[in-house]
């Protein structure tokens, strides 16, 4: 461990291209590791499997003890947060895995009622017809269980309602991003939040004195402070499992292998096929989310496939590490610093000289 | 992005819940000419039941609001303190001092207080970091502090005088940094309405600590040798109030909420008593119950500027809106520049 772990890339003095945001590839280094620190780890999770089953959610409870919350953060009190099977409701200092449920449904052009398998009335009006033009369609939907025909055919995310609507439901387990450029590392005055050799953030509970400031500076709104006991709570990629070379442990709980934890280069390469292979079936709403490594945060440690825009599962569609504008903010202060300065020696010097 | 704001792919939309989620809010029209970006006449946009995306800061209030105030006026009144010792105000100077020893005693304990564990604020002093204002703010505060008390002390002593110059100047030195970086601690979040204004709130902020800093020492010294208090004083409200104005139009929908609900009637009120206490410095400064009264507005008008400017931003990291509207422009100017250089190329 080196003293500067908790110095953002900018003030380590090996001075990369990108000190305040963009991408890093060598991220531990940046914070100070050696070259022989392990590989950036990550989670990817594919939310086309999602089952909503939380899983993960209880085994990070389990293992990590965390006391219980309701659905607005309240500690130690139990309730339904009544808008859908989501109790948990939002990722908090007690909830480091939370599974979003959405309910959507569309609208079918559809010739007569029909009845019989959910999926086999939706031949004509699938997302889109690609998959039916494709002539290896139907080799695809064999090769591999986890494509779009098998999840329209048995996957109660796309069922049929009635004769004119389309159900779905979207689930998606939400964690820590583990952020290249993570405001809450940057922000933190003591110093209590670290990048650690996996690449991973996570508070020092020793240190933290809950001043709060990462709190709001998270673009995404995971870190938060556990009001009766001060200090600030998140997802720590189960560090202590990974020190023992153990996965974390939602992705050890996952039944579907919607959590999938690994290399960071392997995960991103692996996300790219399985969305490759979701739009070649005409999934079109299928998308990467904090895969890229040019958005604002310098891309996720902890990166998902969404099938709707981000702000469905409240997810910010384009989230910037604030730090990005710090340097002009700071300049202007350094000019309204001089601004009073100047303004009192303004108001002195025209004064007049009492007797 | 082909889909607008509001349609996700595919046609999915959400097929149950409240209708907070997907709202329409009509924009009455040229209630906010200028600023505007002309782009949508009705906000449309999604997010997950209507809840936050960002937390809001959980600071304390009015702790933190109050530490704001304090910070700004004690540093402004610092300044003038030490400008007043080389320049024959003994009477300025001290009360300058005073107060400023005084609310750099209170910002300290302020600050503390807000910790979620007040006794590790030493903490704070074992890193610095300049990508967290608030570890620079502790490395300005905490000299400022040491060193605003000490000259307070040397005043009410009434001894070594040369000690109590050189601390005045010290604490001068770390008056002007104080007063301004909490626009940064503030703007250096997620928070959209205080990110967006990012390089305006130090002004405001400066603006509103030399107008406080100000109208209090004014209103503490003999008016015969207040006249650069009463000087600062006006400089800072009127840069204050044309800074103000500036973050409530610049920002399209993230200057909303600096007019809404609490805030807006804080921001209201901040106004009001800033601009009276103006007119009234101007008008009737130079007697004594003038300067009391102008003392008193403008130092209100401040500690409500920093109250109204926090509750905006609690207000606009509450509402998924401010979060995701200005992402989606973001992203559709973006993808229209970059579809321009690939027409262009």
């Amino acid at each position: 461990m080196t003293s500067i772990s908790s110095a953002s890339p900018a003030f380590t003095g090996k001075d990369p291209d990108h000190r305040l945001f963009g991408p890093l590839p060598d991220v531990q280094g940046e914070a100070g590791y050696t070259e022989s620190h392990p590989a950036r780890v990550g989670f990817f999770t594919d939310t086309s499997v999602c089952i909503g089953c939380k899983a993960c959610e209880v085994a990070c409870k389990e293992w990590n003890t965390l006391p219980m919350d309701d659905s607005h953060g309240t500690r130690d009190t139990m309730g339904l947060s009544g808008m859908s099977y989501d109790n948990t409701g939002q990722l908090g200092a007690n909830s480091w895995r939370h599974v979003a449920f959405i309910e959507q449904v569309r609208t079918v052009d559809l010739p007569m009622p029909t009845f019989g398998r959910p999926g086999d009335d939706r031949q004509g009006s699938s997302p889109s017809p690609a998959a039916h033009d494709h002539p290896d369609a139907q080799a695809h939907a064999q090769a591999s269980v986890l494509n779009a025909e098998a999840l329209s055919e048995f996957d109660p995310q796309t069922g049929q309602s009635g004769t004119d609507k389309q159900v779905r439901w979207l689930m998606s387990s939400d964690v820590c991003k583990h952020c290249t450029h993570a405001g809450c590392l940057d922000v933190c005055p003591t110093g209590a939040l670290f990048r650690t050799e996996f690449g991973t953030v996570v508070v020092q509970q020793d240190i933290c004195n809950g001043c709060g400031y990462c709190v709001p500076a998270c673009p995404y709104g995971v870190i938060d402070r556990r009001e009766d006991d001060g200090r600030v709570f998140k997802c720590t990629m189960c560090y202590d499992r990974l020190t023992d070379g153990l996965m974390p442990a939602c992705a050890t709980a996952c039944p579907t292998q919607s959590i999938q934890f690994g290399d960071l280069d392997e995960l991103q390469a692996r996300a790219d096929a399985r969305l490759a292979t979701l739009q070649s079936q005409g999934v079109e709403t299928a998308r990467l989310y904090g895969r890229d490594e040019d958005d604002g945060v310098g891309g996720n440690g902890a990166f998902f496939l969404l099938l709707d825009e981000p702000e469905v599962y409240g997810l910010p569609p384009d989230p910037i590490v604030t730090t990005r504008e710090l340097p002009a903010m700071w300049r202007a202060a350094g000019k309204a610093a001089v601004m009073i300065v100047g303004a009192a020696v303004g108001a002195v010097l025209s004064s007049r000289r009492p007797q | 992005m082909t889909e607008g704001i509001a349609t996700p792919g595919g046609g999915w939309r959400r097929a149950d819940g409240p209708p907070a989620e997907t709202r329409k809010k009509k924009r009455k029209g040229g209630r906010r000419g200028r600023g505007e970006v002309a782009m949508v006449d009705d906000v449309e946009f999604t997010s997950y039941y209507g809840r936050p995306i960002i937390k809001p800061p959980v600071w304390k209030t009015p702790e933190v609001p109050l530490y704001l105030f304090f910070g700004g006026a004690a540093g402004s009144a610092a300044v003038l303190g030490a400008l007043g010792e080389f320049t024959r105000r003994p009477v300025m100077t001290r009360s300058a001092h005073l107060f400023a020893g005084g609310g750099a005693l209170a910002s300290v304990v302020l600050l503390v207080a807000d910790l979620g564990r007040p006794e590790r604020f030493l903490h704070m002093l074992r890193v610095f970091k300049p990508t967290s204002p608030l570890s620079v703010g502790t490395y300005i505060l905490s000299p400022f502090s040491g060193l605003a008390v000490a000259t307070a002390g040397l005043h009410v002593l009434g001894r070594w005088p040369v000690l109590r110059r050189l601390a005045g100047v010290g604490s001068a030195v770390f008056a002007g940094p104080l007063a301004t970086y909490t626009g940064v601690l503030l703007a250096n979040t997620a928070v959209p309405s205080w990110h967006a204004a990012g390089t305006q709130l130090p002004y405001v902020f400066g603006a509103s600590g030399m107008a406080a800093g100000g109208g209090i020492t004014m209103a503490l010294t003999p008016v015969e040798e207040a006249a650069p208090a009463r000087r600062l004083a006006v400089t800072g409200a009127v840069v204050e109030l044309a800074m103000m104005q500036k973050v409530e139009t610049d920002h399209g929908i993230v200057s909303e909420p600096y007019h809404e609900g609490k805030a807006g009637r804080l921001l209201r009120a901040a106004k009001a008593c800033t601009a009276a206490g103006a007119a009234v410095t101007v008008a009737a400064g130079r007697r004594r119950a003038g300067a009391v009264l102008g003392g008193a507005l403008l130092a209100a008008g401040s500690a409500l500027t920093r109250f109204g400017v926090y509750e905006a931003g609690m207000a606009s990291a509450r509402d998924p809106k401010y979060t995701v509207v200005p992402q989606r422009e973001r992203m559709a100017a973006r993808a229209v520049a970059d579809h321009a250089s690939t027409v262009t190329s």
